[in-house]
């Protein structure tokens, strides 16, 4: 079996949880991935303070994609702050596989949009 | 052709390339294996006469240039500026014209800088094309945006051209100050018709900057003939070192252009309130250039003339047909950019359906092959071609027919994998 593209991973990829429009919603971002000029929007709309629903939007290789759906299902339901102090190791252990220092973008672009929305912080996740 | 026979025009000089006997990987169940590479779009493998022309000049003619008095001093000299006289020569250029940059993107920020600021302005327009690596969009995206000029782009149609119909309507507005594109088109692989096209310019009373990185390392190019006024081109994916990049102006041009960068070696004097500059070509090149990069250049160089530039051109043609030919066998594999190897540089870019290019390259590295996945520096041309990536692999003079099929049999595998 193989390392990275394991079956979960091409099973989000090809049928990705949480991708479309979300309307109404109250949040919502864009980011770039600098190294192949992939763009993942997402539009969340919020409840009490927490992720009531969210959408992907966008295209990208395996790992940004099965990356974003993984997040998706874990993020609804998570509070506003929560969101705003995840980093990058919570996405990379959701994620479950080795992912190498030239991929890592590729799996932090969902977390790097999501928290782009909730907090206006636009850095790559640490 | 036959599957896996040696390429005919240049066999054997693989062993030149000290890197190829390196083994990468390898574990209890897997032996390591050699390297493939296909990448030298990006940047090429060096020869052993390269790295030891780099090796010999430190260890043996180290010192500053143009300021020793000391025998030593006097070699180092000798060793830069009779690099400068190889380089310029091999591609048909003047020593005096002949400017070392640091690499390509430089050079061509040289001339958006240096020439740029001093006749553009508003209302002029600077013409380039759709299918520009951003060091041939972004300076000059800047200069307009400065001096409060117009940009404008020769299209890309389908298959991968530019129009010369289109060049003169352009020219024809009477405001083309300048025009700049690609020798080759680093993602489309296109050889643009340089010569029918700064000859439009010229007669238009437009300059021409010429980016020749992927065209200098794999055709014969001879800049008086191509008749750019700016020809620029980078070391480091023709067989020599990074660091170092070359430009060639038209002298008349460069001698009424200021310097770009100031500072030491490029002065003839200086008081506490001004300086004049030194002459041709030292005027743009301000403090130690890249001396041992530039011996390095000149071994490469020689290599590449040793080897003959028809003979290099015909190699890279006849892999790349049979590049395009195989890659047709893989289902969904879509090539982008000219349809034959005839007016196409030494590389195919591709999309896989079903599979992002990073994940093809991804695959390929499994299989020990090195493509390029991404935007490569084009993304303008990438909306153009309506994808966000592609998968590119590009041939150099040690590429031989077995690469092409470790990729094929590479992306067979990968698609395997994706379920495909």
């Amino acid at each position: 079996m193989d390392d990275l593209y394991r079956d979960y991973i091409l099973e989000h990829y090809k049928r990705p949880r949480n991708f479309g429009e979300l309307e109404p919603h109250d949040l919502q971002a864009l980011e770039h991935n600098p190294l192949c000029g992939d763009e993942l929007a997402v539009q969340i709309r919020v409840k009490d303070d927490r992720i009531e629903d969210l959408r992907f939007q966008g295209h990208g290789c395996a790992i940004s994609q099965a990356a974003a759906s993984i997040a998706s299902e874990e993020l609804k339901g998570k509070t506003l702050k929560e969101v705003g102090e995840l980093g990058a190791d919570w996405m990379i252990e959701l994620l479950g596989i080795p992912v190498s220092a030239t991929r890592r973008k590729c799996a932090l672009l969902n977390l790097k949009v999501v928290r782009g929305a909730v907090t206006g912080d636009h850095a790559w996740p640490a | 052709m036959f599957k896996g026979s040696p390429s005919g025009a240049l066999g054997g000089v693989r062993s030149d390339f000290p890197i190829f006997a390196r083994r990468f990987g390898g574990s209890d169940s897997r032996p390591p294996r050699p390297l493939i590479y296909l990448d030298s779009a990006s940047s090429s493998q060096k020869p052993r006469a390269v790295i030891d022309a780099l090796a010999g000049h430190l260890a043996e003619h180290n010192a500053n240039v143009h300021r020793g008095v000391y025998a030593l001093a006097r070699e180092a000299d000798a060793a830069y500026e009779g690099a400068r006289e190889r380089v310029a020569a091999f591609v048909g250029a003047e020593r005096e014209t002949t400017i070392f940059t640091k690499n390509v993107t430089e050079a061509i920020n040289l001339v958006a800088f240096a020439w740029g600021r001093a006749n553009v302005g508003p209302g002029d327009a600077v013409l380039i094309t759709q299918m520009e690596h951003h060091a041939n969009l972004v300076p000059w995206q800047v200069l307009c945006r400065e001096r409060g000029a117009e940009l404008r782009y020769l299209e890309v149609d389908a298959g991968g051209e530019l129009s010369l119909a289109q060049l003169d309507r352009e020219l024809a507005r009477g405001d083309v100050r300048l025009v700049a594109f690609a020798h080759v088109s680093n993602v489309l692989g296109t050889i643009n018709p340089v010569a029918e096209m700064t000859a439009r310019a010229r007669a238009a009373g437009a300059v021409t900057v010429v980016d020749g990185a992927q065209a200098v390392p794999q055709m014969p190019v001879d800049v008086g003939q191509l008749g750019a006024d700016f020809y620029g081109w980078t070391g480091h994916k023709a067989l020599g070192p990074t660091g170092i990049g070359v430009l060639h102006g038209r002298r008349e041009i460069l001698e009424r252009t200021e310097p770009f960068l100031t500072g030491g070696d490029m002065i003839s004097s200086v008081d506490f309130r001004s300086a004049t500059w030194s002459e041709l070509p030292h005027k743009f090149e301000a403090g130690t250039p890249p001396i041992a990069e530039a011996v390095g250049l000149a071994a490469a160089v020689e290599y590449l003339e040793a080897l003959g530039m028809e003979r290099v051109r015909a190699h890279e043609r006849e892999l790349t047909a049979y590049m395009l030919e195989r890659l047709r066998e893989v289902p969904g594999l879509r090539v982008v950019g000219p349809p034959g190897a005839e007016r196409r540089g030494g590389l195919a870019s591709f999309t896989l359906e079903g599979i992002h290019p990073h994940d093809v390259a991804e695959l390929c590295d499994r299989a020990g092959v090195c493509i390029r996945a991404g935007h490569h520096c084009a993304q303008p041309l990438m909306r153009c071609l309506g994808v966000s990536a592609t998968a590119r692999a590009s041939v150099g003079v040690y590429n031989e027919r077995s690469d092409v099929d470790a990729l094929v049999d590479a992306l067979v595998a990968g698609r395997e994998v994706f379920g495909l």
